[in-house]
């Protein structure tokens, strides 16, 4: 095979399709999880538990590390080389056709505000759940109050969205993520190959249903924690 | 009805491949809204060389949207803004009396300048040259039915090969990709049973080729489909995804 996932265009491409289809999985699984945090704190908490430092949720914890650093080392390596083949003289004047998504030019700049959003999400319940009981485990000592609630995710969220600037935060990560979702999705599929004349609007119209459902999802849990925190 | 409006053009010049291009601009009075683009060059030059000063150089062969040798990066469109025509189709009604028109050549590492508004495109040629032909000698137009091809599959090729190589796509591409190109070629052979045959090795060639030239990797942004003057569809890049990938998976 002469490795054609490093050295042709399109094998490069169907990286980034293949790492992006798996982490939209990966939303979908962490969206739906989050719902629950709104029917039952305590159900909640019993999937924090399971998902805790177990030797599978680790397994697949690296696994989804693996997947965020080569799409996003592969993202940089494209921009690089689409650079380089734009050559050095910019057009004076360029317009953008209507038939072209804003997105679609600017994934570059919504994937790096959606890993932005992403070290904050980790610095907000990662570092604090899973992190704290491998530290744990490894022996190193952490304080017995932060284990204690190294597992009770419904703590964290309430905590975190309790303060209207992390809800804001989260919100604009958000807005980033589901613009990145619309384009990625049908691009992903366009790039396998998986398309067609017929096919196009309906992968355009299912992806955008698609990210606006997981991007509600993820929004209404700290929306609903950030109002319950001021009513209560 | 004849119209006139006056003109104020900016038009790209570069004295050769290695000189610096700059910017010039230039005055037209009383062109007829009736003379294509092409014409209004033209008549741009005879005012040139009567003030004996240099002609600006672009190409253009046909001049009936055919052949694929006009190009012009006009007001940020490849082809100017009129819709799925070439240059030499653009009509000057499609502008505004008094309008500043800025005129540059296709910039893309793949395609250098070689004066003023020309740019060599002979990456497009050696693509082809790598494998965007069928081996064999298919003989002359057999009989209608004895080899049947359903409509839609026949339709599909000919809407692939209506791509006339004018670079348009990989110009207009923020990533320097020539894959809508790439993929009419393919597309257009890989559809039929004469060019069915050797479509795997075509797409690996072609591909190849187009990545040691230098052209960028497609990001699907659709910049290629809506500036072709031959609206070739994107639907064609999905196919030589397809076959590209199967044959690489079976290698």
């Amino acid at each position: 095979m002469n490795l054609f996932i490093v050295n042709s265009s399109i094998g490069r491409k169907l990286v980034m399709s293949i790492t992006g289809i798996c982490l939209i999985l990966f939303l979908t699984f962490h969206m739906s999880m989050n719902l629950v945090a709104l029917i039952s704190p305590k159900g909640y908490n019993l999937v924090c538990e399971f998902l805790g430092a177990n030797w599978y949720a680790l397994v697949a914890t690296i696994f989804l590390a693996l997947g965020f650093i080569i799409h996003m080392a592969y993202a940089f390596l494209l921009f690089l080389q689409n650079k380089k083949a734009r050559g050095n003289n910019a057009y004076a004047v360029s317009a953008k056709p209507k038939e072209v998504e804003w997105a679609s030019q600017n994934m570059l700049v919504l994937g790096i505000v959606v890993a932005a959003f992403l070290l904050l999400h980790l610095y907000n319940f990662w570092a604090k759940m899973q992190l704290v009981e491998l530290m744990h485990q490894l022996g190193v000592n952490v304080c017995g109050d932060a284990l204690s609630k190294s597992a009770d995710g419904a703590y964290h969220i309430a905590a975190t969205f309790q303060d209207p600037i992390y809800v804001i935060l989260y919100l604009v990560g958000l807005g980033a993520l589901w613009f990145h979702l619309t384009h990625g999705f049908w691009s992903a599929l366009q790039t396998i190959g998986f398309n067609n004349q017929l096919w196009f609007n309906r992968w355009k119209c299912i992806g955008t249903i698609y990210a606006t459902i997981i991007v509600f999802g993820f929004a209404i849990v700290a929306i609903a924690y950030f109002v319950k925190s001021v009513c209560c | 009805m004849e119209k006139s409006i006056n003109i104020t053009l900016k038009v790209w010049r570069q004295k050769d491949a290695k000189a610096k291009g700059a910017f010039e601009t230039y005055k037209l009075d009383g062109i007829s809204t009736d003379t294509s683009f092409l014409e209004m060059l033209d008549i741009l030059n005879e005012k040139l060389i009567t003030e004996r000063k240099e002609p600006i150089a672009f190409d253009h062969d046909c001049r009936e949207g055919i052949c694929g040798m006009c190009s012009l990066y006009i007001n940020g469109h490849p082809h100017g803004p009129d819709e799925d025509v070439t240059t030499c189709q653009l009509h000057m009604r499609k502008f505004k009396d008094g309008e500043t028109i800025t005129v540059e050549p296709w910039r893309l590492a793949a395609f250098p300048v070689i004066k003023d508004l020309m740019v060599n495109r002979n990456a497009y040629d050696q693509i082809i040259q790598a494998g965007g032909y069928v081996s064999i000698n298919t003989g002359g137009v057999p009989d209608a039915n004895a080899i049947a091809i359903p409509k839609p599959i026949a339709d599909e090729a000919m809407d692939a090969a209506a791509c006339i190589g004018c670079g348009a796509c990989a110009a207009a591409c923020k990533n320097g990709s020539a894959m809508l190109f790439v993929s009419a070629k393919v597309s257009q052979l890989a559809l039929l049973p004469q060019g069915k045959i050797e479509a795997a090795a075509r797409a690996k060639a072609m591909v190849a080729k187009m990545d040691e030239l230098g052209f960028g990797n497609c990001t699907n942004t659709r910049a290629c489909e809506a500036e072709c003057p031959k609206s070739i569809s994107i639907s064609h890049i999905a196919r030589l995804n397809r076959e590209f990938l199967c044959a690489k998976i079976k290698d």
